[in-house]
């Protein structure tokens, strides 16, 4: 994957087939460290899965028994220095969160890339579930997109209408 | 910062439409969206798609969705066209550009783009 943002919307997808109905992305940027954390509200994993789900040869897809999607992540994670955790719950707090660390100026950290470009592609493809998106860059500037914020403004207009989903990337691109 | 009341303006322009918008869709194009397509350029695909749709106005005819692995993964990104009592059509390799020559010539004008198929591209 050429930008963080790819692996994101990667493994975001995971949380979407788990049939989450929130999923939390959260960047943060501080002392050097790019953290990024995927939260879902999905159906989980059982213990011997989460175990085993950074190998390639674990995977949900049906079309051949090969995964590359967390195992991408923890390679982008960990040629820089940094690591990536999974934890999982089937219980009564089920739900997926994957976190993954980045040494901000190792030679080999990916830049994240199309933020906008993947939140566009979530919201476009799952309009019916609610994402929350955080972006805090190092020094303090922060980017924040709510979903169930948008869906109480535009009431019974789906999210994935085109002029919604351009107001969506440009608000995540253009400045405050 | 895009602010919430232009939103607000959105919808005040869209509530009007959506009703008509809804549950129509004869044509179905459906663009692989897993691990293999998101490496292969799968993100500005869709979004040229979603984009000439709606620019060419296409959105009460087309609807533009996503989906996991095809099982081609060597042929992504993909798109491929549904429409009732037709064959489906597999594009592959796909590019914005070409996206956008298929949201043109195919989903509006109705006419195959034969080069961008699985056979062309297979046999060529």
């Amino acid at each position: 994957m050429k930008e963080l943002s790819l692996n994101i919307l990667d493994i975001a997808k995971n949380s979407v087939k788990a049939k989450a109905t929130l999923i939390e992305i959260v960047i943060d940027e501080r002392d050097g460290w790019r953290r990024l954390t995927i939260r879902d509200d999905g159906c989980g994993m059982p213990p011997e899965m989460v175990a085993t789900v950074t190998d390639p040869f674990t995977t949900s897809r049906t079309t051949r028994p090969v995964g590359m999607g967390l195992p991408l992540l923890k390679l982008a994670a960990e040629q820089t220095g940094g690591t990536l955790k999974v934890k999982s719950s089937q219980g009564d707090d089920h739900g997926t969160e994957v976190t993954a660390t980045f040494a901000i100026d190792h030679l080999d950290c990916v830049p994240v890339g199309d933020y906008a470009g993947t939140m566009v592609t979530l919201i476009q493809g799952s309009p019916e579930i609610d994402f929350s998106f955080t972006y805090r860059r190092e020094g303090g500037d922060e980017i924040n997109l709510e979903t169930a914020q948008m869906r109480e403004i535009l009431g019974d207009v789906p999210l994935d209408t085109p002029e919604v989903l351009s107001w969506v990337y440009e608000s995540l691109t253009s400045p405050a | 910062m895009k602010t919430l009341a232009e939103l607000q303006a959105i919808r005040d322009r869209m509530k009007d439409t959506v009703n008509l918008r809804s549950g129509s869709g004869s044509i179905r194009a459906v663009v692989g969206m897993a691990t293999c397509g998101i490496a292969a350029g799968a993100r500005p695909v869709l979004a040229a798609l979603v984009e000439e749709v709606s620019r060419l106005g296409l959105t009460d005819k087309v609807t533009v969705t996503q989906t996991g692995c095809i099982g081609i993964c060597r042929y992504e990104p993909i798109i491929e066209v549904y429409e009732a009592d037709k064959e489906k059509v597999t594009y592959v390799k796909m590019t914005a550009e070409k996206a956008r020559r298929i949201a043109e010539e195919h989903l509006q004008g109705g006419k195959v783009v034969e080069e961008y198929t699985i056979g062309a591209v297979e046999n060529a």
